[in-house]
């Protein structure tokens, strides 16, 4: 359980951090940020990167800031930084509760909500609630930046579109509406363990029915997506419990699950209706 | 690999140590091997059990999770910081009188814990107390006592400070 040698680099502005990883990534060079799943794949010896770039040290890169309707979250902003603190609203009471599900305490503190995304375990809450909204993320390297939208960042089972010499600077959530009504439901064995199905709703409700429903659902197929069907067939009806009975049936009909297991694809079904259920404000079925 | 090796200076419980160390040594191991600091314990060595639970800065880490030279300049507090003088402070006390440990195996990595969460919310919630508990494991206890524990010396202290 002890990881393989390294050697390690602890850069202190963005501009050297990435000239270290242009240099280092074709030579297994890779960013640590807090290091809560990068560490434990290492003591296992899953991972062996010859070169470790941390970016603990970089100056700005814990910026946490709302600028012209988007929550702007840097590299270094921590787990327990993102919660009702940083936005009010109802993004902000979202991201409490997220982030309440997220491991324990003393890893909040320390891993970091872009170390989560550039991971992309399909069963990771930010990269639920990133598919979900409709997050931009913003990469550099030396060869420059760009923006990638939320379809196109994860690109199956923990692979992402991040280059090895890129490094996600910024990740940005569209700030929700004082309308809008969100419901988060996971389902994992024990507290704090990875889920093994989870469903985000976003909804608004205008003159009794749904109106710009999102429903998103991670940890069943291979990268948390939005349920597109399942969202059709949910807008300009009015919320109840059959309704979310129907969008979970047709939800289901659309899973490529990770395992052959139907017991994923029951909770999966369960979690939707669940928060279907807490976005309209009815009992959790 | 001599090239390797980093020079610290780790600041332990307000004392500096000086030591020499790989990249991939954990701050665990380097409190233990490298500071004869071994109260800290080591369980599962990935994150899950919290035997290893430090504070850095005033919050818990997995000092598992963390190599020695990213705690460079960083204040760390170790169980060995807790008694002065070789009397108990409040919260091991706490643990003694309430029979919250058996074995001793997760205790340190508890006494850690429960320092956070009595200096950053002592009032906390029997809720959000089982929560926070459920970080790290432990095998024989079953929790209840850990939990009295942590809200008796919250309750001693405040009678202490309101004294
Ligand atoms: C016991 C335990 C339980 C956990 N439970 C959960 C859980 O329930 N849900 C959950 O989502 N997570 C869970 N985690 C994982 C935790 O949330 C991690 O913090 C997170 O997955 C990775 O973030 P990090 O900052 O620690 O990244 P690191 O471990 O430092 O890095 C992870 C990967 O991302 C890359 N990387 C990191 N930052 C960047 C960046 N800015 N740009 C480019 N690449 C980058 C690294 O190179 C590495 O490949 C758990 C971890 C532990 C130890
Ligand atoms: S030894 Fe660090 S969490 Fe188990
Ligand atoms: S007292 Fe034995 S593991 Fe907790």
């Amino acid at each position: 359980m002890k990881p393989a040698p390294f050697r390690y680099h602890a850069p202190r502005t963005e501009a050297e951090a990435l000239s270290l990883l242009a240099e280092l990534a074709p030579e297994e060079g890779r960013v640590i940020a807090g290091g809560q799943s990068l560490v434990p794949a290492m003591a296992l010896r899953v991972a062996r990167p010859s070169h470790l770039v941390d970016i603990n040290n970089v100056a700005g890169f814990d910026r946490l800031a709302v600028e012209d309707g988007w929550l702007r979250v840097g590299p270094l902003v921590r787990h327990a930084a993102l919660g009702e603190g940083a936005v009010p609203g109802p993004l902000g009471r979202l991201l409490e509760v997220v982030r309440g599900q997220i491991a324990h305490l003393p890893i909040r503190t320390r891993g970091t909500v872009c170390g989560s995304l550039a991971n992309a375990d399909p069963a990771s809450e930010w990269c639920l609630l990133a598919a979900t909204l409709g997050a931009r993320f913003h990469v550099r390297s030396l060869r420059g930046e760009r923006v990638i939208e939320a379809d196109a960042f994860f690109g199956g089972f923990m692979t992402t579109a991040l280059a090895p010499d890129e490094i996600l600077v910024e990740l940005r959530l569209p700030v929700l509406s004082d309308a809008a009504h969100t419901g988060f439901h996971e389902f994992s064995r024990r507290a704090g363990d990875f889920a093994q199905a989870a469903a985000l709703a976003v909804l608004e409700l205008r003159e009794g029915v749904i109106a710009a429903p999102r429903l998103g659902l991670g940890a069943v197929e291979d990268r948390p997506r939005r349920l597109l069907e399942a969202e059709a067939l949910l807008a300009g009806r009015a919320p109840s419990e059959a309704l979310f009975r129907e969008a979970a049936t047709t939800a289901r009909a659309g899973l490529v699950p990770v395992d052959e297991d139907p017991y994923r694809l029951d909770l999966a079904e369960t979690v939707i209706r669940r928060a279907l259920s807490a976005a309209a404000g009815m009992p959790a079925p | 690999m001599s090239d390797a090796m980093h020079d610290l200076t780790l600041t332990l419980n307000g004392q500096a140590h000086a030591i020499r160390v790989e990249a991939r040594r954990t701050l665990a191991d380097a409190l233990r091997e490298d500071c004869g600091l071994t109260g800290t314990h080591l369980g599962c060595e990935h994150g899950v059990c919290g035997a290893c639970t430090v504070l850095m800065d005033g919050q818990p880490v997995r000092a598992c999770l963390l190599f020695a030279v990213q705690a460079e300049g960083r204040a760390i507090r170790t169980v060995e910081g807790l008694a002065k003088g070789g009397a108990l402070n409040p919260l091991q006390r706490a643990f003694a009188e309430n029979h919250a440990l058996q074995c001793g195996y997760c205790t340190p990595g508890f006494l850690m814990l429960g320092t956070a969460i009595l200096e950053t919310d002592p009032g906390i919630s029997d809720e959000a107390l089982v929560e926070a508990l459920s970080s790290n494991l432990c095998r024989c206890t079953g929790y209840a006592n850990i939990a009295r524990a942590i809200r008796a010396a919250a309750d001693a202290m405040s009678t202490e400070g309101a004294a």
